[in-house]
């Protein structure tokens, strides 16, 4: 008898605090690596708890651009306060849907370059892009892109398909930036060079890793992960003279989380540090705010770019399909 | 008396299995519809002569790769059926189950690892060809990749298939001296032609909607098929009335070329007796079974060297550790949960089309075949493909305001993988049934026998070995495919390849080996498992 009492107790005293963090919930759509165990998602769900009292949930969808079209299709009626992922590539479009509220908190103090001027979206982490290479298959990697799309037709390069893939798209701009109107005519030489065009980062990079090329198109951040993770200085990145296209990974609260007060707390946590520190390591990209130590040495070794290559999210979505149709004429003669 | 309650019943168990695929095809193209409203732009903008050039590749390499797939197949499956004592022969057979298991990403990886650019054969390649080998990128490398995938599958159905000759028939051809090519003629050719365009048909589904080894081997957009173009209009764009309009299409020249397949084909001529003989009399020169072990071996290499070499890229990785991660054991058991739901609803669903597609042939008996019996027949494999982005998009619009949407996440996957596998559990089932049904048919309407009588006594020990074929089959492909739900959610569904996908995404490589390792031996042991189960007491 006692033993049903005591049970009794104990179920209500479980579902006490329940009943009263059901009030207090906040819903975060992302996508599935950042909530995977070893990205930042369950850190950052921990420390935001801990300071919130409330109840973090997080839903991952497979990636930025189907974090976009589920929230267009959910439309004003979505569950999520805050849509974590997407990067500024698709913001444009992501406004232009009116779903997202403006998230009024001060951007000032932002480490991304070029500054912040957006008031919906804020960004949580940012990286370049960059040509990856072997140390030990290539002895001189391009110096710059043009080094890049002229050199030696043996040496080869995988990338990724920019009708598919959000890297793909990024080398697609990048050549764009550099070479403007002349950049199909930059992508018939690179076109030699190319092994192959992947649906995705994760074959390209498996195909490097493989060995079967010297070169990838990645970030400058992916040595960092083989020198901290597997102790090795194998792979490094290029430096581009002509500048490094850039990627922005932002956050936005929309019109459902501008009613939820836990939207406006988790954005301002966003940027502070107790969010910013788990981002290095965990998603290998550079925190878009202040940390509170330094970052691991392995980050101090990596390429820093001398010039920020960037289009202006309205720029990207006016031309995109344009782009991207041209890139195809060319790489598919 | 013959199209008495039985029959009627068999038909009925079609009609529902097929108003199940036609719920969840119709279901995701109206919901596709809803959002496409009137914005056909899109869809009329995308047939253009960049498609026309889409459409021809996509044709081309399909073609290709079946016939490449099929024709040796009929081979390896010959000389398997002819030395039922083979050595390894059960062990072939298991593995030749293991491709249709793997993501596609790790079969190409397994193939470069032989014939890319750093591959254990591009020394041989570069010294005999003299100039640096350049990998098998191209149309080429496609093509590898696919008749890896799709040989051995065939070869297992077309096994299937000879092992429904009935034994008399072995032992009449051995009665009267019939040798390799006499015995091919009248014994086995009449069935593996039956089987021809189902199996064909199948192999060629499964390469017109290839997508990850298209484009991670093609070597540029150049090689680009209908399945990326629709993959395409449900990302950046998110334009569903291009996909629907683009999946239409896909369906279309699957129809075309499967028609023209079916004339290929021929009904097997059943033999109404009961066998007597026992099943294992082969005759075979020695020159036979010298040709034969050798077309055997020829197979078992191919498909065994991209298998070994993710093996060995697999031992790479610390397995021990892998094995024991609550986050793997997790996946694992997931894996196994929604594999075996949606092969138990493959094999049911599969089971009910043989059954009805039986019953109405024989109620028919000659003239023209009834549009639900096409339907029974072949109409069902043509899920195969509509792209699963497709059904998970258009399902997401449907379900999107039912509250969670994501805890139906798992129910989409179990769905999708059974209907998805139906195509290869009806290739399975469908010879051992309608050869039972036609030694069986009349001494059931003549004793009465109908019903869950009849399936117990008549039909299941018939069956029994073919449907855990089947079941085995759709496991192992029910293990692979997650596309379907991109835009679900994936918390309730972080099956092997999933978490395999997501290593390899997130500089994990070593792991994605090692769990690539873990998925194929876990295929086998489901294979051996259905071998075991599915063993006839008389076997």
């Amino acid at each position: 008898m006692r033993s049903t009492i005591s049970y009794l107790l104990g179920v209500a005293a479980l579902a006490f605090p329940f009943a009263a963090m059901a009030a207090e919930k906040l819903t975060i759509y992302t996508y599935d690596s950042f909530t995977a165990e070893w990205g930042p998602g369950p850190q950052v769900e921990k420390a935001f708890e801990a300071e919130c009292a409330c109840d973090v949930e997080f839903v991952s969808v497979a990636d930025g651009v189907a974090l976009l079209n589920r929230v267009k299709l959910e439309g004003a009626a979505t569950k999520a306060d805050v849509v974590l992922g997407l990067d500024t590539n698709l913001t444009a479009e992501a406004k232009a849907t009116g779903l997202f509220a403006p998230h009024g908190l001060n951007a000032e103090n932002l480490a991304v370059p070029e500054g912040w001027g957006d008031d919906t979206f804020l960004p949580y982490d940012y990286g370049y892009f960059a040509v990856v290479y072997d140390t030990e298959k290539l002895k001189t990697p391009p110096a710059s892109l043009k080094e890049l799309v002229e050199g030696d037709p043996e040496q080869k390069i995988v990338i990724q398909d920019p009708r598919t893939s959000t890297p793909g798209l990024g080398l697609l701009l990048w050549v764009r930036a550099v070479y403007g109107d002349k950049a199909p005519e930059a992508w018939a030489k690179l076109k030699g060079r190319v092994l192959t065009a992947t649906p995705g980062w994760s074959e390209a990079y498996g195909l490097f890793t493989k060995g079967e090329a010297p070169m990838v198109f990645s970030y400058t951040t992916s040595p960092a992960y083989h020198m901290i993770a597997e102790k090795t200085e194998r792979y490094q990145a290029a430096s581009f003279p002509e500048g490094h296209y850039l990627q922005v990974e932002v956050a936005g609260i929309t019109t459902t989380g501008a009613k939820n007060p836990l939207a406006t707390k988790f954005m301002a946590f966003m940027v502070t540090p107790a969010f910013q520190d788990v981002i290095p390591e965990t998603q290998w990209m550079l925190p878009a705010a202040k940390t509170s130590k330094p970052l691991n040495p392995a980050f101090d070794k990596l390429v820093k770019p001398a010039k920020t290559l960037a289009f202006s999210p309205q720029e990207v979505a006016a031309n995109r399909k344009a782009w991207v149709d041209e890139w195809l004429s060319v790489m598919s003669q | 008396m013959r199209t008495g309650q039985t029959i009627d019943r068999r038909v009925t168990a079609g009609v529902v299995a097929l108003a199940a695929i036609a719920i969840l095809l119709g279901g995701a193209v109206a919901g596709l519809l809803t959002e496409a409203a009137s914005n056909w732009a899109g869809a009329v903008a995308a047939f253009d002569g960049y498609m026309a050039r889409v459409v021809r590749f996509t044709l081309w390499q399909a073609a290709l790769s079946t016939i490449l797939s099929v024709l040796p197949a009929i081979a390896v499956a010959r000389a398997l059926s002819r030395h039922p004592a083979f050595p390894g022969r059960g062990l072939i057979l298991r593995l030749f189950a293991v491709p249709l298991a793997l993501p596609a990403i790790v079969a190409a990886l397994g193939v470069l690892a032989l014939y890319g650019r750093a591959g254990y054969f591009a020394g041989i390649f570069s010294s005999l060809s003299g100039q640096a080998w350049p990998g098998a990128y191209g149309l080429s490398g496609i093509l590898v990749a696919h008749v890896f995938f799709n040989l051995p599958l065939a070869t297992r159905l077309f096994v299937e298939a000879l092992d429904t000759v009935p034994a008399d028939q072995w032992r009449l051809a051995s009665q009267l001296g019939m040798r390799a090519g006499p015995s091919f003629r009248f014994v086995e050719w009449p069935v593996i032609r039956a089987a021809l365009p189902g199996v064909a048909g199948l192999v060629f589904m499964l390469c017109i909607t290839s997508f990850t080894i298209v484009l991670t081997l093609g070597g540029g957009p150049r090689a680009t098929t209908l399945e990326v173009a629709i993959y395409q209009a449900l990302r950046f764009d998110f334009d569903p009335a291009r996909a629907v309009a683009l999946t239409a299409l896909q369906i279309l020249l699957t129809a075309i070329v499967v028609a023209v397949l079916a004339r290929l084909g021929a009904n097997a001529v059943g033999d109404a007796n009961l066998s007597v003989a026992s099943p294992r009399v082969r005759d075979a020169t020695p020159t036979e079974t010298l040709l034969n072990s050798l077309v055997i071996a020829l197979a078992l290499l191919f498909v065994a060297g991209p298998m070994l070499a993710t093996v060995l890229a697999g031992l790479q990785a610390d397995l021990g550790r892998l094995a024991g991660e609550s986050a793997v054991l997790k996946a694992t058991a997931t894996s196994l949960v929604l594999a075996i739901l949606s092969a138990l609803l493959a094999a049911l669903l599969s089971l009910s089309l043989v059954m009805a597609r039986r019953a109405l042939q024989l109620q028919r008996r000659a003239g023209q075949r009834t549009l639900l019996e096409r339907l029974t027949d072949t109409g069902a494999g043509f899920v195969l493909v509509v792209p699963s982005i497709v059904i998970g998009a258009g399902w997401f619009i449907l379900l999107r305001y039912t509250g969670n949407v994501f805890l139906l996440a798992p129910v989409m996957v179990v769905t999708v993988n059974a209907v998805m596998a139906m195509p290869f559990a009806v290739r399975a089932i469908r010879p051992a049934y309608d050869a039972a049904s036609e030694r069986h048919e009349k001494l059931c309407a003549l004793l009465g026998i109908a019903g869950r009588d009849r399936f117990r006594l008549i039909d299941w020990p018939a069956l029994r070995r073919p449907l855990f074929t089947a079941l085995a089959f759709a496991m192992a492909l029910s293990l692979g495919d997650l596309g379907v739900i991109a835009l679900f959610g994936s918390d309730a569904v972080q099956t092997l390849p999933y978490l395999l996908l997501a290593r390899m995404g997130s500089y994990r490589t070593a792991d994605a080996a090692g769990l690539a390792l873990l998925l194929g031996l876990l295929c086998l042991a489901l294979m051996t498992l259905a071998d075991r189960l599915g063993r006839n007491r008389y076997d």
